[in-house]
C-alpha cells in the first residue's frame, strides 16, 4: 500500500513536467511577448530589445525553459511581469473566489445529483424516475454560462433578489459572500449535478440487480437498509470516479463563470495573463490547476479504498 | 474442404438482413419516442443550417442603426441587436457556423484519437509515453488550453477546430486504448487465422469490434464541445472580426445588452439548448438501439 502511494505520488512528476512543458511552448509560440507589450504600438525595435534582455526574454527558450524549472525545484513560481511581484502572492490572493466557488459547486452538484440518482434507481421506470431524468437530461443541455446569463436575468434583473454581478470577500460577512456567490455555483453545480444523477441512477440499477441484493431481499431485509446499506456502497464507486472528474470541469467551468458574473478569480487572472503574455502567471497557474486535478483523482482513488475493502493496490 | 466451406457460408449467407430488415433500426427508432424527438430536433437544425440564406430574411451582416436593440415584432421576429442587426438571421446563420465547428471538431478529435489509442493499445513501449502525454493535457484545463491554443494560432474558423479537436483527443484516445487492451486478448482474436509474423496487423484489425463504443463517444464529445466553444465565445478577446455569426458570438455580444434586450441572450440560448438536447435525447435513444446487451437488461429489468 506504502509503496503504490509511493509510485502514484511519482507518478505525478512526469504529467506535472509534460504540463509545464506544454504550457511554456504553447505560450511562447503564441505571436507577440510581453516586452512589446509593455512598450506599445509606438515604441522602437531597439526600446523592445532593450526590454527583452531586462525581462530576460532574449535567452533561447531551451534555456529559458531551464531556468523556470530550476526556480520551481526551490517553490519559486517566478515573478509576474505585469502585476510586479511573486506570482505565489498574486495566486493567493485571488485564489477565494474560485476555490469558493469550486467547492459550492461541488456541493451543489453531489447533494442534488446522488440523492436524485438513488431515487430514480428505486423507483424505476416510475413517474419520479421519469421526471427526474428529463430534468437532467434537461440539465445536461444548458451550457452553465447560458444557465448564469439566465439566472441573471430573472433572479437580477426582473427580481431583483440577488445581486447581478460581483464578488464579495469572505472577511466582509459569510452571508454576503454566500449572497454573491449563489448565482455562479448553482450555474456551475446544476449541470454537473445532472451528469452524477444519471451515472448514479444506472450504476445503482446495475448494483440492485446482483444476487447478494436479492438474497439480503429473500432474508426480509427492509427496502430502505438494502438500498441504502448495502447497494449504495457499490454503486457509488463510479458516481466518485464522475465526482473526480467533475472537480477538473469546474475548475474550466469556472473562468467562464466567473467571467460572466465578473468575479475577480482565478479564472480572469489566468485570462487577463494570456492576453498581455503574462508567462509566468500563466504557467504558474496552469501548474496549480492540474496538480490540484492530479491530487484530487489520488484522493478518489483512495477513497475506493474506503468504500469497497475488496479493492486492493498494488 | 469445399463442402466445409459450403457448410460454414450457408447459414451466414442466410443471416444477412433482407431488405426489410436493412430498415429495422428506422422502426425502432421510431418505436422509441425519445430518440425520434431527439432525431427530429437534430434534423431541424441541420436543415435550418442548410437552408440559412431561404429562412434568414435578412441579411445577418446588415446593420440599421436606427432600429437598434428593436424588440421582437412581425419584421424582425426576433428583435435586433446593438447596432440594428436582425437576430433571427442572425441565429438562423449561428447554425451554420456552429454545425461546421461541432461536426468538425468530432472529425478531428475522432481521427486522432482513434490513431493514438491504436497505437497506444498495441506498441505497449509507444503506450506509456503516449499515455502520459495524454494524460498531460487532460490534466491541462481544457478551456485553458483551447485560449492558449488560440493564442498562438491566432482567431480563425480552423484554428478553433483544431484548438477544442486537440482538447477532446486524450479523451477518445484513452477509450480506443482501452478497448484495444480488452479485445487484443479476447479468443476471437487469438482464435483469428494469423500468418505468424502479421500479430500487430491482427489486433489492429480487431478494432471494428470497438466502433459502437467510438460511435457512442462522438454523440458525447459532440455534445461536450459545446459547451467549451460558447464559453470561449463569452470570454473578452482582444481582436474581434468583423463576424460571421455564431451562436456563441451572438450570445457573447448580447450579454452586454441583458437588462435592455433580454432577447439578445434568450434567442440564441434556446436555439443552443434545443440543439444540444436534440443530440442529447438522439444519443441516448441510439445507445439504447445500438446495444443489444443494454437492450437485453431494460428489457429483463421490466420484467422484474
Amino acid at each position: 500500500m506504502k509503496i503504490y502511494l509511493l509510485r502514484r505520488v511519482l507518478a505525478v512528476i512526469p504529467v506535472m513536467i509534460i504540463v509545464a512543458t506544454l504550457a511554456f511552448v504553447l505560450i511562447h509560440l503564441a505571436p507577440g511577448d510581453p516586452a512589446s507589450v509593455i512598450a506599445g504600438p509606438y515604441a522602437t525595435p531597439d526600446d523592445v530589445g532593450k526590454l527583452r534582455r531586462q525581462l530576460g526574454l532574449d535567452e533561447p527558450l531551451p534555456m529559458q525553459l531551464m531556468h523556470w524549472y530550476g526556480r520551481l525545484l526551490t517553490g519559486n513560481l517566478g515573478d509576474s511581469i505585469f502585476l510586479r511581484r511573486p506570482v505565489t502572492e498574486a495566486v493567493l490572493e485571488r485564489i477565494e473566489p474560485t476555490l469558493l466557488l469550486t467547492i459550492w459547486g461541488t456541493l451543489i452538484a453531489v447533494l442534488l445529483g446522488v440523492p436524485a440518482g438513488i431515487v430514480s434507481a428505486r423507483y424505476h421506470n416510475s413517474a419520479v424516475d421519469q421526471s427526474l431524468m428529463g430534468l437532467a437530461l434537461l440539465g445536461l443541455s444548458i451550457p452553465n454560462f447560458l444557465l448564469g446569463l439566465l439566472m441573471i436575468l430573472v433572479f437580477g434583473v426582473w427580481l431583483g433578489w440577488l445581486p447581478v454581478a460581483g464578488y464579495v470577500p469572505l472577511d466582509e460577512g459569510l452571508w454576503r459572500n454566500t449572497r454573491s456567490l449563489l448565482m455562479p455555483s448553482i450555474s456551475l453545480g446544476l449541470v454537473q449535478s445532472a451528469l452524477i444523477a444519471r451515472i448514479t441512477r444506472s450504476s445503482m440499477l446495475d448494483v440492485l440487480r446482483e444476487q447478494y441484493i436479492v438474497s439480503g431481499r429473500a432474508k426480509g431485509l427492509d427496502e430502505r437498509t438494502v438500498v441504502y446499506k448495502h447497494a449504495l456502497k457499490n454503486a457509488i464507486i463510479p458516481t466518485l470516479t464522475v465526482i473526480g472528474i467533475t472537480f477538473a470541469l469546474l475548475v474550466g467551468g469556472a473562468v467562464v463563470i466567473e467571467t460572466v458574473f465578473n468575479i475577480p478569480g482565478l479564472g480572469r487572472l489566468i485570462i487577463s495573463a494570456v492576453l498581455r503574455r503574462d508567462y509566468p502567471v500563466i504557467q504558474g497557474v496552469v501548474l496549480l490547476i492540474a496538480v490540484s486535478y492530479t491530487v484530487i483523482n489520488l484522493l478518489v482513488d483512495l477513497a475506493y479504498l474506503v468504500i469497497d475493502p475488496r479493492i486492493r493496490y498494488q | 474442404m469445399s463442402s466445409t466451406l459450403e457448410a460454414v457460408r450457408g447459414p451466414v449467407a442466410m443471416e444477412r438482413p433482407a431488405s426489410s430488415e436493412r430498415w429495422r433500426w428506422l422502426r425502432l427508432l421510431f418505436r422509441r419516442k425519445i430518440a425520434l424527438i431527439g432525431a427530429v430536433l437534430v434534423t431541424v437544425n441541420v436543415i435550418v443550417a442548410v437552408l440559412a440564406p431561404a429562412i434568414g430574411r435578412w441579411d445577418p451582416l446588415l446593420l440599421d442603426v436606427k432600429a437598434r436593440l428593436a424588440a421582437p415584432s412581425a419584421t424582425h421576429w426576433f428583435g435586433t441587436d446593438d447596432v440594428g442587426r436582425d437576430v433571427w438571421s442572425r441565429v438562423i446563420y449561428g447554425a451554420r457556423l456552429s454545425m461546421i465547428v461541432g461536426v468538425s471538431v468530432v472529425l478531428f478529435s475522432f481521427v486522432a484519437g482513434i490513431v493514438f489509442g491504436l497505437l497506444g493499445g498495441y506498441y505497449r513501449r509507444f503506450d506509456n509515453v503516449l499515455m502520459r502525454v495524454m494524460d498531460g493535457i487532460m490534466a491541462f484545463p481544457g478551456i485553458i488550453l483551447a485560449i492558449a491554443l488560440m493564442a498562438s494560432l491566432g482567431p480563425s474558423v480552423v484554428n478553433v477546430i483544431v484548438a477544442l479537436g486537440i482538447v477532446y483527443v486524450p479523451r477518445v484516445a484513452r477509450i480506443v486504448r482501452g478497448s484495444v487492451l480488452v479485445i487484443r486478448e479476447t479468443p476471437y482474436v487469438e482464435a483469428a487465422p494469423r500468418p505468424r509474423r502479421r500479430r500487430r496487423d491482427r489486433a489492429l484489425e480487431a478494432h471494428p469490434a470497438q466502433l459502437p463504443v467510438a460511435r457512442h463517444r462522438a454523440g458525447h464529445v459532440h455534445l461536450r464541445r459545446r459547451s467549451p466553444r460558447r464559453g470561449r465565445a463569452v470570454l473578452p478577446r482582444r481582436r474581434r472580426a468583423p463576424q460571421i455569426p455564431s451562436w456563441g458570438n451572438v450570445l457573447a455580444e448580447g450579454r452586454l445588452y441583458l437588462q435592455q434586450a433580454p432577447w439578445l441572450t434568450l434567442f440564441p440560448g434556446a436555439a443552443i439548448m434545443a440543439c444540444i438536447l436534440g443530440l442529447n435525447l438522439f444519443g441516448d435513444g441510439l445507445r439504447d438501439l445500438l446495444d443489444p446487451k443494454l437492450r437485453g437488461i431494460q428489457g429483463a429489468a421490466r420484467e422484474n
